[in-house]
């Protein structure tokens, strides 16, 4: 984070070169072609295109941002096209070395087709090159202008592109979802086309996230403001009809939504059900818990054995029989293997947590305790919770079990951030000696921590179960808890908003996007670690909330509290 | 609390030692601290002192010896418990919680008077959603009492250095204690804010009543507010006394400012 | 008494102890019941078992001292180590294939040998040291959590990039044909197969060659005098940036060397190879005492026999069916009881309260 008062020309051959080998990266792992297909724009630009080019435009972005602020605009533009170019002689010498030797007996990616992608649409292995300077250096200095734009612009045309390309991937899934609704054909036909956005929609979508950034960055039009000027009963009032239509909104969900949406939203449900628990083991109390898995596993095997009617039926209760006892189960599995780790501190807690977990998981897929639990077959037919004749047969009626268990969850996290037990937990996570000395009975704190989040990752995995029908170890690896680890980590962590917002993108987009499946993890990996290093306090930081609850004005509203979250971990 | 609250002091330490391994911290050290006084334990660096104040908090348990507290012994308590006691402390290099608000800080500092738990806050009961307000206006109340008035949404890292010191304490005194460890309060403030800190250390025995056990750096503070001081050296009592007889020990000068310094003073005397 | 007794001893602490004592009893018991009960195994088994732990083990103290080393430095935990493992083995193959092909490994077989694991170390270090400048140079002085946070994320990334790049499947190495079978030296056939003397031997080079480089050269002593104290080190002019550097490199070339051998013990390599055992080497770093050169050495040879004995002659005792499937959780519970009863590891003096 060294910023030096000088941009030379040595500068802007780095930015460059990091900008073709960042694109020779996105190439090589095979993003490019598996992005391909995925049209944004009007059978014209592709995901594809954007992961190739955006290394490119974002360097040029940085380049132009940092010359602008030593040397003239000019140089600043000068600089971006530089980058472009470097970019682009990048990918074309991949491209030469590509059609003359075979790297694929190496890099599996470069293939015919991949080779074909990158000649842009030129038949020549000339012309290719020049297209992929032409546009890398077009691309460059698109870059070099937006980092010249005033900042309000710039943020606001960011907004207005990301909608278009949310838009365009949402595409199929509108099209799934409304495709024979009569009030969106008119809707679909104009904003889409074959494949991708059409100009009109693309323009559409443009022009409405501008507007609507440049409306919400006015200060005078926020809503919020105007209830906070309400009287104090008037506001409550306000609050309350918002909570009801939002209630209202969420109930008729499912109905609206359909089949494969609201399993989308099943899936991304659960996930914030076990993004809230651990959000209380690592957000408020600051235990790093990477083996949060094991609880979710608990709660679905216990669902699983006790209601199964399969090869492994035991008592064959209902779920609703079973789901208490996964809760509890769960519960106490966080307390037992909380108590090993009460005097460890940090990155020993971590590790030791993560081998809970896979010790779990490697007992669970082993033949010793295959007879009761079914090894690697794992459990099958485990029947579907019903109340009354209602039964929560497919996803549309699951959705209403994920979203009273969010509720509930929700609440009582909300419940516990501000009363005494939320205050030791974040004193504990700030200075652990200190609450001790402060009358914190730091044990029984801990273990409060994580036999809450562990019962709250015991109801989702009770749901999970009921929602599958059936239940596999492999279900239950690392990987879950990493997921976790990274909502709430891009979220915000601490904030309870964040692990909603966080469970949205990172496991809801990724259903969006089947092609994005193979990157998934790459890309939480790369958001962990550029959360860490550029917004270690998340998209949704947890705010100092006192203050929207007191009355009166804070006391300096300009002195925002800044990236304090680095801190809190 | 028991029938030894008459006893005359508030906290007795009967020969305590704390050794790391080979290392002795504090050697046989006896202090009897009185009731609503102020008590000021002084020495060089590395004497021993903040050692002592975490034996008597619990922190660290002694290799040897006794530490009563309305002759009730606390050693080998845990620091949690000693709290409740009745003993609460401030740092040397302030320790708040940074990342809660001011308010929060001092309501962490009241945990320990205070009974809600998960069951309370998840049902909101009465009982919770009064002792919550109660807690809420304590802490406004000590807040305005060290001069905190209008920072109790700030968050502890963006308050000013003699702000912190005060939150600082507002938190100790949040647990309603009846003995109050600070350990160097003026550390790193000019002469005017040190003036002000002594100030309003007297005043908290006046207003509040509390004892208060003090650890400090600046000579001139101690002499100013303390009735008792002990002086330690390498761990071990040197000298004890009111302010005068203390000033004019010749095993304290030597301690403080070298053996030359005795003869000069000496010397000057004659 | 039991007052006073409980005064100095939570409730918790007494818990743990019985855990402790119950894990004892039991691998007493079940080696006991294997040993002199079912009697399943012969002698000479027990002995294959024994090499071929400390031929495993070999390959975990060396990874191990990638940890070590940069605990020792950083007080940070380099989740990602597992993932310069895999890189360095992994990019060698390709290599490994193209010389087997061409017959090159059959008339050459040291040099092949040796040419790999240049690669494989080349590949290792450029992984370390790129991780160390973009991932973790930034963050230091943040909270401990921060870096950790930042590494994990680093060590899915890098799988999930090798399994982008190079594919997902699992890649067999080319056989080496000097090496098969037992090993033959002064005229007699020895109990040992020829791999794993040679992986013995080739770790055991190299631990001495990284013990030699850390107590007697010049880079070595800069090195420990950065892990006592970073700014005093600074002050007396060594630059820690650069020092820091030298030992994530020196970390990675360990690790690229372990993969050779790796690969050379169990044949296969794909994108996730190198999780696994990056926990087990950290364990073995952690049982050695973290930051202590030697003990992640002993460590490592330590979890190495227990894992490849474990199984046999505690589970099978205990009755458990398929005790093999085990394996990982015996070297996780090891983990997982030096962390909680003895986090200092078997030599460690290291770790002390302020580094813990």
């Amino acid at each position: 984070m060294d910023k030096e008062l000088k941009f030379t020309w040595k500068d802007m051959l780095k930015y460059g070169v990091i900008a073709g080998v960042v694109a020779i990266y996105v190439i090589l792992v095979g993003m490019v072609e598996a992005f391909n297909e995925r049209y944004i724009i009007a059978e014209t630009i592709n995901l594809g295109q954007i992961a190739l080019f955006s290394p490119v435009f974002l360097l040029a972005y940085f380049a132009a941002n940092n010359a602008r602020k030593i040397k003239s605009s000019l140089f600043a533009i000068i600089t971006s096209i530089v980058v472009g170019l470097i970019g682009g002689a990048f990918v074309a010498g991949l491209l030469v070395l590509g059609t003359h030797m075979n790297l694929r007996a190496v890099f599996l990616n470069v293939s015919p087709e991949l080779l074909d992608i990158l000649h842009l649409g030129q038949e020549g292995m000339a012309g290719a090159i020049a297209a992929n300077l032409i546009i890398s250096a077009t691309v460059g200095l698109l870059g070099g202008l937006f980092a010249l734009m005033p900042h309000k612009w710039s943020n606001a045309l960011l907004v207005g592109l990301s909608l278009v390309l949310l838009m365009g991937i949402l595409q199929e899934l509108m099209t799934i979802t409304f495709g024979n609704k009569d009030w969106y054909k008119p809707i679909g036909e104009f904003i889409y086309a074959k494949k991708g956005l059409s100009w009109g929609g693309t323009a559409l979508f443009l022009v409405l996230g501008i507007v609507l950034n440049l409306w919400r960055s006015s200060d005078k039009l926020r809503p919020g403001k105007k209830v906070a000027k309400l009287p104090r009963q008037q506001q409550m009032a306000v609050q309350i009809v918002a909570m009801l239509l939002g209630l209202a909104i969420l109930l008729a969900l499912p109905k609206f939504l359909g089949s494969y949406p609201s399993e989308i939203l099943t899936t991304v449900g659960i996930y914030i059900i076990m993004g809230l628990g651990l959000n209380i083991v690592v957000g408020f109390a600051g235990l790093l818990d990477l083996g949060y898995v094991a609880f979710f596993a608990i709660g679905a095997y216990t669902v699983g054995i006790l209601t199964t009617t399969g090869k492994l039926a035991t008592v064959e209760w209902n779920f609703w029989m079973a789901l208490p006892v996964a809760i509890f189960l769960a519960m106490m599995a966080g307390v037992l293997l909380g108590i090993p780790v009460l005097k460890m501190r940090g990155d020993y807690l971590a590790i030791v947590t993560l081998g809970f977990g896979e010790i779990i998981r490697v007992v669970v897929l082993s033949d010793w305790l295959k007879p009761y639990i079914g090894g690697a077959q794992g459990i099958l037919q485990i029947p579907k919770p019903k109340i009354g004749n209602f039964v929560f047969k497919g996803p549309q009626q699951i959705y209403f079990l994920v979203l009273a268990g969010i509720i509930i969850v929700g609440y009582i996290a909300w419940r516990l951030r501000d009363a005494r037990v939320g205050r030791a937990w974040k004193a504990m996570r700030e200075d652990e000696d200190v609450a001790e000395a402060m009358g914190i009975h730091l044990v029984s704190t801990k273990l409060l921590a994580f036999a809450t989040g562990a019962a709250f990752a015991g109801l989702a995995g009770a749901i999970f179960a009921a929602k599958l029908g059936s239940i596999f170890p492999h279900s239950f690896n690392l990987i879950v808890s990493i997921n976790v680890l990274s909502l709430i980590i891009v979220g915000g962590i601490g904030s309870l908003p964040g692990v909603i917002v966080g469970a949205l993108i990172l496991v809801g987009l990724p259903e969006l996007l089947r092609e994005f499946a193979d990157f998934r993890m790459l890309f939480y990996g790369a958001l962990l670690v550029a959360m860490m290093l550029v917004k270690p306090e998340g998209f949704v930081p947890e705010k100092t909330h006192a203050r929207e609850l007191s009355e009166k004005e804070p006391f300096s509203s300009e002195i925002e509290p800044e990236a304090p979250a680095r801190e809190t971990i | 609390m028991t029938t030894a609250s008459q006893s005359e002091f508030i906290l007795e330490t009967i020969h305590v030692t704390k050794q790391f391994g080979g290392l002795t911290a504090v050697k046989d050290l006896s202090i009897q601290v009185p009731r609503k006084s102020i008590y000021s334990v002084i020495g060089p660096n590395g004497a021993g002192k903040t050692t002592f104040f975490n034996c008597i908090t619990g922190f660290y348990k002694v290799t040897e010896g006794d530490i009563l507290l309305d002759g009730e012994s606390i050693v080998g308590l845990r620091p949690d418990i000693i709290v409740k006691k009745g003993i609460s402390r401030t740092y040397q290099n302030i320790r708040l919680f940074q990342n809660l608000t001011a308010l929060e800080n001092v309501m962490v500092g009241h945990h320990p008077r205070m009974k809600a738990g998960w069951f309370g806050a998840v049902f909101n009961t009465p009982g919770t959603r009064r002792e919550e307000a109660e807690a809420r206006k304590l802490a406004m109340e000590l807040l305005e009492f060290v001069g905190l008035k209008g920072y109790e949404y700030e968050l502890a890292t963006n308050l000013p250095y003699g702000q912190q010191r005060r939150l600082e304490i507002a938190r100790a005194l949040a647990s309603e204690p009846k003995l109050l460890l600070l350990d160097e309060p003026t550390a790193g403030m000019n002469p005017s804010e040190t003036e002000e800190m002594t100030n309003f250390i007297d005043n908290l025995r006046k207003d509040l009543g509390i004892t208060v056990l003090l650890i400090e750096h600046d000579m001139r503070v101690v002499m100013t507010i303390s009735d008792i001081i002990t002086v330690l050296d390498y761990g071990q009592k040197i000298a004890e006394g009111k302010p005068e007889e203390v000033r004019a020990n010749p095993r304290v000068i030597e301690a403080y400012l070298g053996r030359g310094a005795v003869t000069e003073q000496e010397t000057q005397a004659a | 008494m039991l007052h006073k007794f409980m005064r100095k001893h939570d409730t918790t602490d007494i818990v743990m102890w019985l855990i402790g004592l119950g894990i004892f009893a039991a691998v007493i018991y079940g080696s006991y019941v294997t040993l002199f009960v079912t009697q399943k195994y012969e002698p000479s088994v027990w002995l294959d078992f024994t090499i071929f732990g400390l031929a495993q083990g070999s390959v975990y103290a060396l990874i191990a001292l990638g940890y070590t080393l940069v605990y020792g430095i950083l007080f940070m935990i380099n989740f990602a180590h597992g993932e310069v493992f895999t890189g360095g083995v992994f990019t060698a193959y390709f290599l490994a294939i193209a010389m087997a092909d061409s017959g090159f490994i059959e008339r050459h077989w040291i040099l092949a040998l040796l040419i790999l694991m240049a690669v494989a170390m080349t590949v290792s270090v450029l992984v370390a040291v790129i991780l160390e400048r973009i991932a973790y140079r930034p963050l230091r002085g943040a909270p401990r959590l921060v870096p950790l946070i930042t590494a994990i994320g680093a060590s899915f990334f890098l799988q999930y990039t090798y399994r982008g790049i190079y594919g997902s499947g699992v890649k067999t190495y080319p056989d080496f044909p000097a090496l098969d079978g037992k090993l033959n030296l002064f005229g007699r056939e020895w109990p040992i197969l020829t791999t794993q003397a040679l992986v013995i031997v080739v770790s055991a080079i190299m631990m001495v060659f990284l013990y030699w480089y850390v107590q007697k050269t010049k880079a070595g002593k800069a090195m420990r005098a950065v892990a006592e104290d970073k700014e005093a080190a600074a002050l007396m002019g060594i630059d820690v940036d650069r020092v820091i550097v030298n030992t994530f490199a020196l970390g990675g070339a360990m690790a690229g060397v372990a993969g050779i051998l790796y690969a050379l013990l169990f044949k296969q390599v794909n994108a996730f190879m190198g999780f696994i055992p990056g926990i087990k080497a950290f364990t073995a770093a952690v049982l050695g005492g973290i930051g202590n050169v030697p003990g992640a050495m002993l460590g490592g040879l330590f979890l190495g026999i227990v894992e490849s004995l474990g199984p046999s002659l505690i589970l099978d005792g205990l009755g458990i069916p398929a005790p093999y499937q085990l394996k990982d959780a015996i070297a996780f519970t090891l983990l997982v009881l030096v962390l909680i009863f003895r986090p200092t590891g078997i030599l460690g003096e290291r770790l002390s309260e302020k580094k813990a």
